[in-house]
């Protein structure tokens, strides 16, 4: 029986301290030319797809824009089609908010990447979480928070009509015949010709009230590929009856069985087989010549990313309030974190950032840390740097091959989405030294072996079922 | 002073039979090839810009025409990284549109092509584009008020793309500081319809301002592109929702007198008419071929924009008027793409360049550049 095989994905370096701007090989992570480097080398080492976030508001932290992370981004889509000019067969993933989004708008968006990649386009639904962000749009923070996942659910769900409205190789083009689509009616509706329904869509949700042609005909690949992250009950639900792949923070051994073995048996009640779902944890790896060069490495880059600035910034999110007079290298403060009731009700200090979420026991939080100060004698940016800075793979190569192998042949998961720390040039020595290690154990790709992204991934064909009504003549 | 010139791709051409022509490649119309050739034909004639044109609605519902259409700020995306020098401007429909996500799309846009985009703003007037957003009551809707929104799109994506100086990034390692935020701006802006926080999540782009630009017929959008644009498509000789349009001089003098009216400061608009052109070695032939493509649609050719049949010759005398009466040049609409762009590009710009109205080479490398526009100051830096 063929080897299990490795799914990977390059997300671009993002807007947070696990991206290192000090570093003299850091570039530009706003220039196209980046981004053409870093596809080109993802695509260069046979990668499934190449991701990157969305912003939609400039973090603050105390009530002013934070400024000790990299931040300043291109829309994500916009970027994605324009690396599609210079690439071939790397998949193209981003996230679209469906928040703050209308789904005609979304799935013509998507429709026209997956045409113009020749059927590489992938979709990351996410929800917003604060209102703050929707200070920058037109509906403002109205959406409650009961409502979000209904609205993501309706909103994917509408663009999947949307994308099944018109009919598979509807365009014929014909000249000769006049025919330039294959279906139309003899009734002559608009004067003269034969009509068409193609796109014919009327959709009445909680969310939506929305009726017409949906402009684009139907894209190589059907529906682009969905992928949803998120480790709540919901979201778990939402991936396994509508998404093709899941980002997940499991990327440790038994943490990633559980969550593999939890969400790949939700399949079968939505009709779907375990390779539908594509499970890939987010992971960071750091590289050496030796084990221990290796663990000096992350040890420097941890510095290099969480600095004394930061250090305190982080110790803010937990705390809630200013900590600007305390000393990073001193012990972790004695007093207790200030409790915000509600972090979505906009008190919090931290602004636009969705980790602070996972900050619902913030009192727990600072006596864990201070008892792994006292402990093991750390200051209070050790401490930051113990519980955020940890890598997922550090090692030589042969090691970190070894480990992913393990991982994805132990069903700890079915890839992984690696983030290197340097702009553009971090996954280079990825693509050089780890993946050819990964083809010798024949579990990664040497070639592509096929034109999509679906074909990439190993997922079935879209449904060619037509939805919405098309005019038979 | 030389003539702009620009061509307005859309689809396979401007007349609806124009995909059954020889050479149409109907069948690649979404397909990134179909778009990237025409962009570079156009870019061997030295053009200053091409517009590609957009709508969330389709146009007509007969199976006998070109049906679909692709998002046109993903196009020029796509386009983008294979050409060099001309500029690219997408159409945006700013009644349905975030103007958050276009401020930074256009930027991407520019930052893709190193200052080479525009954009072009529409209003939607059609009620079958309302339904398919669901949000708005076609009937409440008035002209002037879809217009004052789309003042407030344009004046959103300006401030936007102004809302990160130049110098923002700083990377100061000694104080662990990406940024100066002293130097990014919160934009607050309130409207009718919509009200913006900013600041951007996209730095300044390459050219500080992109180009702006829409297409007028009537008072109220001439007034709109004297408010926001920098660049206006007006029809001399042409047909608006209100009847004819006038000529060059009427148009020009109206658009002067809109500026006036609203106080507008800095570079005029650069005044550019639309052209809708069949061309052919006689005006014989070009008017058999318009003839044979009507008969083909069933249809008589409609167009808002004056429709020309004839030689190169004929298009350069107009164009040459126009420019004698004060306009910047001229935006062409070819009436089949692949039969009437290339003699835009291989006879029409040397005929132009012969009379000493147009480039013999770029000498510009951002669109900005391609109209004598200057990288404009930022208007929140304190100086």
């Amino acid at each position: 029986m063929a080897k299990k095989q490795i799914h990977l994905a390059a997300h671009f370096p993002g807007v947070n301290n696990t991206t290192v701007w000090s570093d003299p090989a850091s570039g530009s992570h706003i220039e196209f030319a980046s981004f053409r480097h870093f596809a080109q080398t993802a695509e260069r080492a046979k990668f499934d797809f190449l991701f990157l976030a969305e912003g939609l508001r400039l973090r603050e932290q105390g009530g002013r824009i934070y400024d000790l992370d990299v931040m300043g981004r291109p829309d994500n889509v916009a970027i994605l089609q324009a690396l599609a000019a210079v690439t071939d067969h790397i998949g193209l993933a981003g996230t679209v908010n469906s928040t703050f989004n209308e789904p005609l708008d979304v799935a013509r968006k998507l429709a026209t990447l997956d045409h113009l990649s020749g059927g590489r386009a992938a979709w990351n639904v996410v929800t917003s979480w604060d209102e703050f962000t929707g200070e920058n749009f037109r509906r403002g923070g109205y959406l409650p928070k009961d409502k979000r996942y209904l609205r993501a659910q309706e909103m994917l769900a509408t663009a999947q009509a949307l994308w099944d409205s018109w009919p598979a190789d509807e365009v014929v083009a014909d000249a000769a015949s006049g025919r330039f689509l294959r279906h139309g009616s003899d009734t002559e509706r608009s004067g003269a010709g034969p009509s068409t329904d193609a796109g014919r869509f009327a959709i009445r949700s909680d969310q939506f009230d929305i009726s017409g042609r949906f402009p684009v005909p139907r894209s190589p690949q059907g529906r682009p590929v969905i992928i949803q992250a998120g480790d709540s009950e919901e979201g778990r639900e939402f991936a396994a009856s509508s998404a093709d792949a899941i980002f997940t923070r499991h990327a440790e051994l038994e943490a990633g069985q559980e969550f593999y073995a939890d969400v790949k048996a939700r399949l079968a009640k939505f009709g779907r087989r375990p390779e539908d779902l594509k499970i890939l944890p987010a992971a960071t790896f750091v590289l050496g010549d030796t084990e221990s060069e290796a663990a000096e490495n992350a040890r420097q880059v941890q510095y290099q990313q969480v600095g004394p600035a930061t250090a305190i910034a982080f110790a803010e999110q937990v705390w809630n309030r200013d900590l600007s007079d305390v000393d990073p290298d001193g012990p972790v403060p004695s007093f207790d974190p200030k409790t915000a009731d509600d972090v979505d009700s906009g008190s919090h200090i931290s602004k636009g950032r969705a980790s602070v979420r996972m900050y619902k026991d913030p009192v727990a939080v600072a006596n864990e840390w201070r008892e792994l100060g006292e402990r093991e004698g750390l200051s209070l940016r050790e401490v930051v740097i113990r519980k955020n800075g940890r890598h997922t793979f550090v090692g030589t190569p042969q090691r970190v091959a070894d480990t992913i192998d393990e991982f994805v042949q132990s069903d700890a998961s079915d890839g992984f989405v690696l983030i290197p720390h340097i702009t553009p040039g971090g996954m280079d020595v990825f693509a050089d030294q780890v993946v050819p290690l990964l083809q010798e154990k024949g579990s990664f790709r040497t070639e592509y072996e096929g034109t999509t992204l679906r074909e990439h991934l190993g997922l079935q064909p879209s449904p060619t079922t037509v939805a919405a009504v098309s005019v038979e003549a | 002073m030389s003539l702009h010139l620009a061509v307005a791709l859309d689809g396979t051409g401007w007349h609806p039979a124009s995909w059954r022509e020889p050479g149409a490649r109907a069948d690649e119309l979404f397909t990134a090839g179909f778009w990237v050739d025409q962009v570079r034909e156009a870019e061997a004639g030295l053009l200053d810009l091409v517009t590609f044109e957009d709508s969330f609605a389709l146009d007509s519902d007969r199976a006998d025409r070109a049906q679909g259409r692709l998002d046109a700020q993903l196009v020029a995306l796509r386009v983008g990284p294979v050409t060099s020098r001309i500029g690219l401007v997408p159409t945006v429909v700013t009644t349905h549109t975030e103007p958050f996500h276009v401020s930074t799309e256009i930027a991407t846009l520019d930052y893709v092509t190193t200052g080479r985009a525009g954009v072009r703003v529409r209003v939607s007037s059609r009620e079958d584009e309302y339904a398919l957003f669901g949000r708005r009551e076609y009937g409440n809707e008035t002209r002037e008020g879809l217009f004052d929104e789309a003042a407030d799109h344009i004046e959103v994506q300006r401030r936007l793309w102004d809302s990160w100086e130049d110098d923002a990034e700083i990377r100061d390692a000694a104080t662990g500081r990406f940024v100066d935020r002293e130097k990014l701006h919160y934009i607050d802006f309130s409207g009718d319809h919509f009200s913006v926080r900013g600041p951007s999540i996209t730095p300044r782009p390459p050219q500080g301002q992109p180009l702006v630009s829409a297409l007028a017929h009537v008072d109220v959008a001439y007034r709109l592109a004297a408010r926001g644009a920098d660049l206006v498509f007006v029809t001399p000789g042409g047909v608006g929702r209100d009847g004819p349009t006038g000529d060059a001089e009427a148009i020009l003098r109206r658009v002067r007198e809109e500026e006036a009216e609203v106080g507008r400061t800095g570079d005029p608009l650069h005044v550019l008419g639309d052209l809708l052109v069949v061309l052919d070695d006689s005006a014989d032939a070009a008017r058999e071929r318009l003839a044979r493509l009507d008969e083909t649609d069933g249809r008589e050719l409609r167009s808002d924009a004056r429709t020309l049949t004839g030689t190169v010759a004929d298009v350069a005398d107009v164009l040459e008027s126009w420019h004698g009466a004060g306009l910047a040049g001229a935006r062409l609409r070819p009436a089949v793409t692949a039969h009437d762009l290339p003699r835009i590009t291989r006879e029409l710009a040397p005929e132009l360049a012969r009379r000493g109205l147009f480039r013999t080479a770029y000498d510009a490398d951002t669109l900005r550049g391609h109209f004598g526009l200057a990288r404009p100051a930022d208007r929140y830096a304190r100086a």
